[in-house]
């Protein structure tokens, strides 16, 4: 019979450090190879951003010459004619306009998707099911097909060439999605609170403002992200009702650059694209701890 | 002045009756304990007198006034709940104020009453912290000072101590019925309607307990009444501990009990409370504490064997089975030698004060009558 001994004497602390410095070795390398992987693949994403920002700078002939994305004589040529554009008015006109479009729509869209979601988390009343069933569906639907009874509809209101067709169904929820979103958060909180300020005195209305809605905060910032972002990128709607170009928002003023001209200005193009893209990219990053921050709060817990 | 009436109280979910028409009357002042299994319907009752359950038929009167179609807020009423429900965005100081800000009242009252109910309940240190910093007791109390800042008419509590570990609740009980003969002392109104499922809170804070099950009211009285008369079965079984022993049988003549296999004679008065109810149905209650070791066999005796002991300390709870039925007795720690017992068997002999005869259909008990 063998003896499972499996060392006679106690090991010393020389062979311990040379098994921990062997582990370490190990261990770093094996960071140093999945940080440069993460980084190779982030960097291949992010090329084509960074490509953008670079060729912004460029002179029109060096972007077809050039296809580094580093400018050789930078020059901010692009960003000056592309914000004075062809038209009488400057892309600050433009940024107006956006701002413009998504403030009083987010703001719309905060207001009336939380009173509606309210609503249907929190009451009994007839039809229930069968409405909030017609508003998960019209999540279903592809746009396209309300686009022409919709354009029908707003120019029988006389809306055609204002901010109304975009600004309306917004302040009316009309997009089920940030309904949806809110009622499932609302259904993860506890009725106590709200319940609690019943008692206390406060009205449906009170108990919305003071407690639901501060609950609700963190889910509230995603909605009015997304819609920001949502409103900013969109194209078709501002496409569809606004004609006069001095309405229009950056969306449609980048295109704009685009046709008007007969040999494109790429460099102006591009410019004005990086600074479309820096507002949605900078409330992103302000914005981005809400997203984590979470409702873990304390009244919560049992 | 905040006298709480229920009158033919009823709550239907659908085609389910959940509360069957109850009556009850709290007096002023009064700490009123509802107390049942789960599904009782006890925390449905004190909803409906909050408000916050919309009441299917009856009446509810809060210092006479009809309230049924009053709001929360105006019925001039406050709670406790269960998982304290204190604004997990607001200080302590702000959750206690919150009524008073909805009411407007100017800022130097809301800062008195803050202070009052803060230094009454040991809670001045918080005032500054957001609920998620505070231990549950910490946060129990500031719900009970959210519900005491508005000095309502009536105090409804939804099993406000059952989150607590056990010693934090034992010491939550005392400064609760503290708090209330306080504010009476003090000639605020207080009457206190408590919902609980722990029969030990329920015996030790209320001046009235309501036992309920299945939407029905079972027995409306004091503590010691309710232990010593009970209603009924159910009654009988819920309040105690350990519980209340059950043998099935029936009577023989005027006083004798006749179970599986023995009779027993059960002496004292029951001839006379029992006339003519011989070769009744009928389910004997007694109560462990009311069961005695006997040292020999007599006709007012059970014989049994004795299977489990458990040493409790100052008393040793005996298990003993009688016939299929196994009965718990619990005799002081002096007046049992084990050594003394010859094989397993015992006789025991119960007390005839503790004595219950309970109809066996019914459940009611037969044996109150004087």
């Amino acid at each position: 019979m063998t003896e499972h001994v499996l060392s006679n004497t106690a090991p010393t602390v020389g062979d311990i450090d040379t098994v921990n410095a062997r582990e370490m070795r190990s261990h770093r390398l094996s960071v140093a190879f999945r940080y440069a992987l993460l980084a190779g693949v982030g960097l291949l994403m992010l090329y084509p951003l960074i490509w953008l920002i670079g060729a912004s700078f460029k002179t029109n002939s060096e972007i077809f010459a050039n296809p580094g994305f580093w400018p050789k004589n930078p020059t901010l040529d692009g960003y000056i004619k592309g914000w004075k554009t062809s038209t009488p008015y400057s892309f600050g006109t433009f940024f107006l306009n956006t701002l413009w479009i998504v403030v009083p729509k987010v703001i719309g869209t905060a207001i009336s998707c939380t009173a509606v979601a309210y609503g249907f988390a929190r009451f009994e009343f007839p039809f229930k099911k069968l409405l909030f069933a017609s508003l998960i569906a019209t999540l279903l639907l592809p746009n396209v097909v309300t686009r022409i009874p919709q354009y029908l509809l707003f120019r029988d209101l006389g809306w055609l060439d204002s901010f109304l067709p975009l600004w309306v169904p917004s302040a009316f929820a009309g997009d089920a999605f940030f309904v949806f979103m809110l009622v499932q958060f609302l259904r993860a909180i506890p009725r106590d609170m709200e319940e609690a300020a019943r008692v206390d005195g406060a009205t449906t209305w009170q108990a919305l403002i003071f407690i639901v809605v501060p609950l609700l905060m963190p889910a509230l910032i995603s909605v009015c992200l997304f819609q920001f972002m949502w409103t900013m990128n969109d194209f078709l709607g501002p496409l569809i009702y606004i004609s006069s170009v001095d309405k229009y928002p950056v969306s449609l003023a980048l295109k704009l650059s685009i046709d008007t001209t007969e040999a494109f200005e790429w460099n102006r193009v591009l410019a004005m694209s990086v600074l479309t893209l820096t507002p949605a990219l900078a409330v992103f990053f302000l914005a981005q701890k809400y997203f984590i921050d979470g409702i873990s709060s304390g009244g919560i817990k049992g | 002045m905040a006298r709480l009436q229920l009158r033919n109280l009823e709550k239907d979910y659908g085609s389910f009756r959940a509360v069957h028409g109850i009556n009850l009357d709290v007096e002023d002042g009064e700490f009123m304990v509802l107390v049942g299994p789960s599904g009782c319907a006890k925390s449905t009752t004190l909803r409906m007198i909050a408000g916050l359950e919309r009441i299917t038929g009856g009446e509810i009167r809060i210092g006479g006034e009809l309230v049924n179609d009053k709001t929360p807020g105006d019925r001039g009423i406050s709670m406790v709940f269960q998982n304290y429900a204190l604004y997990p965005h607001m200080k302590v100081r702000k959750n206690l104020s919150f009524s008073m800000r909805l009411k407007r009242r100017p800022a130097t009252e809301i800062a008195e009453a803050t202070q009052h109910v803060s230094g009454l309940l040991e809670i001045d240190p918080l005032l500054d912290r957001l609920p998620k910093q505070l231990s549950g007791g910490q946060a129990q109390r500031v719900a009970v000072g959210r519900a005491l800042i508005k000095k309502p008419q009536v105090f409804l509590f939804d099993e406000p101590l059952s989150n607590l570990d056990a010693k934090l609740r034992a010491s939550m009980r005392v400064r609760i019925t503290d708090l209330h003969k306080r504010l009476k002392a003090e000639g605020q109104q207080a009457t206190v309607i408590y919902v609980t499922h722990d029969q030990t809170e329920a015996m030790t804070m209320g001046d009235r307990i309501c036992v309920m099950k299945d939407g029905h009211i079972m027995q409306v009285a004091d503590p010691v009444t309710l232990y010593n008369r009970p209603a009924n079965t159910f009654v009988a079984g819920f309040i105690g501990s350990p519980e209340m022993n059950f043998l099935d049988g029936e009577l023989e003549g005027e006083s004798s009990f006749r179970t599986a296999d023995q009779a027993i004679e059960l002496g004292g008065d029951f001839a006379s409370r029992l006339p003519g109810n011989s070769h009744r149905a009928v389910t004997l209650g007694i109560r462990p504490q009311h069961l005695r070791l006997a040292a020999a066999e007599t006709p007012a005796t059970l014989k049994g064997k004795l299977n489990h002991i458990e040493f409790m300390g100052h008393e040793v709870y005996l298990y003993v089975d009688i016939g299929p039925k196994r009965l718990i007795a619990v005799v002081p720690s002096a007046a049992y030698d084990r050594s003394a017992l010859r094989d397993d068997w015992v006789w025991l002999s119960p007390d005839p004060r503790g004595v219950h005869l309970f109809d066996r259909q019914t459940g009611e008990n037969i044996s109150l009558a004087v």
